[in-house]
């Protein structure tokens, strides 16, 4: 296909799958209130709409018509362009990540459902994660207010200290899959179902439980959101953001949790793949075909954003050398061992 | 296609280094620095080294910028002041460096024998061997002692920065 | 060929990398700012990096690439340990500028 075509489906690519994520992260934050009402034993928003389905709706609405405030203190040029970074890296990493099976091409090998097969997906999510620190930093310092800058001083911190527990722990994935390609590393755990699954068959679970903590920490979440700790910090590096500016950092915040939940899913979970394998016979029809991936995908998505909730309605929240210790002293050695173990398996077999 | 992303990527670079000499907050100048990094990455792509693109922007862009970002927040020493120090360095400076590169320049446009670099080229032209596998078969075989030996490299430095930037008065504490 | 398809000369590489080379050296040359100096260090790091990569490409040999690698790892380590002596430098003489760190005793 021509240049043109391809730069053509390519943005109508890019538009859907931003639309649905921007719908997506609006809808987690409903699926995070309304699940941490019911831990503590209340209902979530209810009123608007039913079981409060439009509530989404109307708080995008609100923060729109706030009132933009920005003091004059604040070193503008980065002040503003903190947000933007924080936003745009939660968002493109997306484009690498598979939803559905590969099978289903369009005329000219156009790929239905990814936006970008490149042969090193998974350094490209490593590295956006890397370029979202300056979001954080920069708000922090730009802000001109102590609780701005212990925040996010706290923040890009434990950022960097678990990227490095979060890469290690891929480490394991990529020696089974032998690739970085993220559509090879779904495609080597396709053929028993359930048990070929990198977590269950491939026997990362280590890994599994690493990257699981070292995404709490990466996306500033119980038990590790001491930066946003309110009773602390008041509000950490978002103190002086108000309306849209820090509704996008909220979204930045949800939507890297929903990149963390993809990442996951692609990597241990087995991505688009049916637990069930071979068993249940594909249906006839080919659009029910393209679509049935997409919906595995999409149910295992949600349930580790489910897993996220949980935890974060139930656990009490780390101290920060608690925290610098933990993923220094703990995390970082079990993933190396985790590598190590993985790979003398591999060289036995 | 490539010509016009080349174009379009080099004048990042330039503008980039530019700005890094023009501004006078030390951290403007690192996210110029940034600019020009990234901007690095994607020529590498254009060139077939993926792996080295992706290294720079994690490696590069997201963490040594990221350090020095951290420093100029701390220090936090404002802009650069107007010093009455000796102007020699620039004076003789500046015409020797374009000196320099005008020889330089003339010596890269009178080179024979350089290709020109094409839309989805790899590297060595081996069937189906991506970037990454051309690269690890030789740095874990031939090379794997510089490659052991820049690990302790890195360790090394680690202890050395820790021991340089710890503050006086722990030692003081520790010593009690 | 038309603009959309016309391949880049690598000459184009090699001048792009002269030039930021050139450029790091000026501004190591006219800053007075002890981390901008030490920024324009790592430019001209960089364009040496791009040289190795466009040189890789002409030979279509892997070793030009996987001196970038190592180019990467020392200045990562260079870079960690000059910023924390330019920490140590600072803790001593309160100040960043170059002109003013030009005696041994205080």
């Amino acid at each position: 296909m021509t240049i043109l075509q391809f730069v053509f489906w390519s943005l109508l690519k890019v538009i859907v799958v931003t639309v649905v994520l921007l719908m997506g992260v609006a809808y987690t934050v409903l699926l995070e209130r309304k699940l941490v009402g019911r831990i503590q034993n209340r209902w979530g928003p209810t009123r608007v709409g039913p079981f409060g389905l439009l509530q989404p709706l109307v708080d995008g609405a609100k923060s729109f018509l706030k009132e933009d405030i920005i003091p004059s203190g604040v070193y503008r040029p980065l002040y503003l362009l903190a947000p933007i970074i924080a936003l745009s890296c939660a968002l493109i990493s997306i484009a690498v990540v598979p939803f559905g099976s590969p099978a289903v091409t369009g005329p000219g090998g156009f790929h239905f459902f990814q936006i970008a097969d490149v042969n090193i997906g998974l350094l490209v999510i490593l590295g956006i994660t890397s370029i979202g620190v300056y979001g954080i930093a920069l708000a922090g310092w730009s802000s001109n207010n102590k609780y701005s800058l212990l925040g996010s001083l706290r923040s890009s911190a434990q950022l960097i200290s678990y990227e490095l527990a979060l890469g290690l722990s891929l480490v394991g994935v990529v020696l089974r899959a032998q690739s970085l390609n993220m559509r090879i590393i779904v495609e080597s755990q396709s053929k028993h179902g359930l048990l070929s699954w990198n977590l269950f068959g491939g026997f990362q679970f280590v890994a599994f439980f690493i990257y699981l903590m070292a995404a709490y920490a990466e996306t500033n979440r119980s038990p590790f959101d001491l930066p946003e700790a309110e009773s602390e910090l008041t509000a950490g590096y978002h103190t002086e953001y108000s309306s849209m500016k820090f509704a996008m950092f909220f979204m930045a915040e949800y939507a890297n949790m929903i990149m963390v939940g993809c990442v996951a899913t692609l990597l241990f979970l087995g991505g688009w793949t049916s637990p069930f394998g071979d068993l249940i016979p594909l249906p006839q029809n080919i659009v029910l075909q393209a679509l049935l991936p997409m919906f595995w995908f999409v149910l295992k998505v949600f349930s580790f954003l489910f897993l996220y909730v949980w935890v974060r309605g139930t656990l009490p929240r780390f101290r920060y050398d608690q925290l610098m210790n933990f993923g220094w002293g703990y995390l970082m050695p079990l993933a190396i061992l985790n590598i190590l173990a993985t790979s003398l398996w591999l060289a036995y077999k | 296609m490539h010509l016009i992303l080349f174009l379009v990527f080099a004048a990042f670079c330039l503008a980039g280094a530019v700005n890094l000499l023009l501004q006078t907050h030390p951290i403007n100048s690192a996210l110029s620095l940034i600019v020009v990094m990234t901007s690095l990455a994607v020529l590498y792509l254009l060139l077939g080294a993926e792996f080295l693109a992706a290294a720079q922007v994690i490696v590069y862009a997201g963490a040594i910028m990221v350090l020095f970002t951290f420093v100029v927040m701390l220090l936090n020493a404002g802009r650069e002041e107007r010093t009455r120090g000796s102007r020699a360095y620039a004076v003789i400076g500046f015409p020797a460096t374009v000196a320099v590169l005008a020889l330089i320049s003339t010596v890269i446009l009178h080179m024979q024998g350089l290709g020109s670099a094409g839309m989805g080229e790899s590297l060595t032209n081996q069937p189906g061997a991506t970037n990454l596998e051309e690269l690890s078969t030789v740095l874990f075989t031939k090379l794997l002692l510089p490659f052991e030996v820049t690990s302790v490299l890195i360790l090394i430095a680690i202890l050395g920065a820790v021991a340089l930037a710890r503050h006086p008065d722990a030692e003081k504490q520790e010593g009690k | 060929m038309s603009l959309w398809q016309q391949d880049v000369p690598l000459s184009l590489y090699l001048l792009l990398s002269a030039l930021l080379f050139a450029l790091g050296v000026v501004g190591f040359l006219i800053k007075r700012n002890l981390i901008t100096m030490f920024m324009s260090i790592e430019l001209m790091l960089n364009a040496v990096n791009l040289s190795f990569v466009t040189f890789a490409h002409q030979w279509h040999a892997v070793k030009g690439q996987i001196f970038v690698f190592f180019v990467m790892m020392v200045a990562a380590a260079e870079a960690a340990v000059g910023l924390a002596i330019i920490i140590a430098v600072f803790r001593a003489r309160s100040t960043l500028a170059v002109d003013r760190i030009d005696l041994m005793k205080l």
